[in-house]
């Protein structure tokens, strides 16, 4: 029988592995986008887990407000993202050091 | 939906429905050719909902079943956020015009990132709360990366938005799981979870959560490496507006977040709320002595004075929270004083941030230097300015509440970092002979520059009344 322990389990390690995309990783920042998204939807998963264990709605009404504005959020990481490119020609994130700090 | 729900909110509607309107009617006509009238147009609009909102009858008001407050500290906080982001939009105008960044889009993001900080801090609910941050941070990124053309801003830009996605994140990890814990998304409701005693560890392990990631907001040590980075990529007038209204808006929602749900756990969150603020008054001090970029300075003067803000929330008792308010209304009048300042440091026309920059500018412009000396004595804490003041009240809330060592290490903390502020007035008065920079002739910025240092001077009588307001205001947030 799958509990809410499960989901909450899930939800955790998906939302550690977001977490250890964005500091890990030092390819591409397409990825730290991929990772923040991630994040975003162990959230949801959480969300939509203590939601129908409680049997209260107010969770998934949440679990949609968080999807849109992922989707803005990543409309406006990926606008950045574009003209970053345009100035520095790379994407890659040891590249993105012209300020060290 | 009712009629009383709506009129308690209406500020937020006229902004946001304006903020809308000006984006369809620049886009369908003039474009950048009206960014300037733009400007002055929301900076009226935002002083006018200002006065609204301050001279608005006393009283607690909810609306939506509780997921808007509007109380004396909800109207404490918006007043300085709108004053503050009309300011900083004012004074930058005429810097804008001359480089050419003058976009209409920017009147119209900082309108909208001010309709979410008058959210964030009338939040009352986890939702509202969500709603309105991420509705300020997305037009703060975007007004971060405003020069489309220029590395540096688009690198802030970029660093901004990852590491702000990534607070949002923790945030809302926090905050699924004080959904999960205590049942209902509502601030009332968790106060009773997390009030009688034995609090479920879910719901601490959430509160961790959600405070760090209002750490990275209010750029909290160790949360606080994104700061220098973006304000010395942003356009300068994009760094004052950094500077002044979202940390009013952040430490608002802090606080909101801290006394309206979790106000029955205050010892659980004061120890981790000393050690933030303790670790950001030293590192603001101490990091701050090798820079040579004003504004890279400033990002480490501002980590520094949240770490006194933070202090007197640390104290968890309504004096605290008045002596936060305190500090953050003056903190903010000094940073628009400075920025304006910044504003004006220019060579042959371009943009200069080199601290030394500044050798014998009291020669040139002895009144100028004179108003940025008072505002770095204020910012350094040196009596009699008003920012000593604002340092004395945080200390006594620290010590009334039992942090008697906090208050100790904030003593130290701000002799360490007087050094780099009396540094630059070491530079504008007994600096080498050296190049020079050019007059100033902006007329705004100066505007800001004296009224700011004059604040500084002639507050130290009674502080303008902001002391009964802040009084009025934390008996609203503790009871």
């Amino acid at each position: 029988m799958i509990g809410l322990e499960h989901y909450l389990t899930v939800a955790a390690v998906l939302f550690v592995i977001g977490i250890f995309g964005l500091f890990l990783n030092r390819k591409n920042v397409i990825i730290l986008l991929m990772s923040i998204e991630l994040m975003l939807l162990a959230v949801n998963i959480n969300m939509v887990a203590f939601s129908s264990f409680m049997g209260d709605l107010v969770g998934q009404v949440f679990t949609l407000f968080i999807l849109t504005v992922a989707a803005a959020e990543a409309a406006i990481g990926l606008a950045i993202l574009v003209v970053f490119f345009r100035n520095r020609g790379t994407i890659d994130v040891e590249d993105v050091n012209v300020m060290k700090g | 939906m009712t009629e009383a729900d709506l009129n308690t909110i209406l500020p937020e509607i006229v902004l946001s429905l304006y903020a809308i309107a000006a984006l369809l009617v620049a886009v369908y006509s003039g474009k950048d050719k009206l960014a300037g009238p733009l400007i002055w147009i929301t900076a009226a609009l935002m002083a006018v909902l200002a006065a609204w909102i301050g001279f608005a009858e006393p009283g607690t008001h909810l609306a939506f079943g509780g997921m808007f407050v509007d109380d004396g500290f909800a109207r404490f906080a918006k007043v300085v956020i709108l004053v503050s982001a009309a300011s900083v939009l004012l004074m930058s105008r005429d810097y804008m015009m001359r480089r050419g960044m003058l976009k209409f889009e920017y009147p119209v993001l900082v309108s909208l990132s001010a309709v979410g900080m008058m959210m964030m801090v009338s939040a009352g609910d986890l939702m509202a709360l969500y709603m309105g941050l991420e509705l300020q941070s997305l037009a703060l990124y975007v007004v971060a990366a405003m020069r489309r053309d220029s590395l540096r801003s688009t690198e802030a830009g970029l660093k901004y938005f990852v590491l702000g996605a990534l607070s949002s994140g923790l945030l809302l990890y926090g905050a699924s799981l004080v959904y999960g814990y205590a049942g209902t998304t509502l601030f009332s409701g968790i106060i009773d979870a997390a009030g009688e005693g034995q609090t479920p560890i879910g719901l601490l392990i959430g509160l961790v959560f959600v405070m760090s990631g209002l750490a990275f907001k209010i750029s909290a040590v160790p949360f606080h490496m994104w700061t220098p980075d973006v304000y010395e990529g942003s356009p300068t007038p994009v760094t004052a507006f950094f500077a002044t209204a979202p940390k009013m808006a952040a430490m608002g929602l802090f606080a909101r977040v801290l006394f309206d749900a979790f106000g029955g756990v205050t010892q659980d969150w004061s120890q981790v709320l000393a050690l933030l603020s303790l670790l950001s008054m030293f590192l603001g001090a101490i990091a701050g002595v090798g820079q040579t970029d004003i504004k890279r300075l400033m990002a480490y003067s501002s980590i520094a004075h949240m770490g006194y803000a933070l202090m007197g929330l640390a104290a968890g008792t309504a004096f605290g929270v008045q002596a936060m308010l305190v500090y953050m209304a003056i903190y903010v009048t000094m940073s628009v004083g400075t920025f304006a300042f910044i504003l004006t440091m220019e060579r042959d026309g371009e943009p200069v941030t080199d601290m030394r920059a500044l050798n014998q500018y009291a020669k040139a412009e002895p009144g100028r230097a004179l108003a940025m000396l008072v505002l770095l004595f204020s910012l350094a804490g040196v009596p009699p300015m008003v920012g000593f003041f604002g340092k004395l009240y945080v200390l006594r809330a620290a010590y009334e509440g039992g942090l008697a060592w906090l208050a100790i290490a904030g003593v130290i903390a701000s002799v360490i970092g007087a050094f780099y502020y009396l540094r630059i007035v070491y530079y504008m008065y007994f600096g080498e002979e050296g190049e020079t920079l050019d007059r100033g002739r902006t007329s705004m910025p100066w505007v800001f520059l004296m009224g700011s240092a004059a604040v500084m001077l002639l507050g130290i009588f009674n502080l303008f009344g902001v002391e009964g307001a802040a009084i009025t205001a934390a008996a609203a947030l503790v009871n």
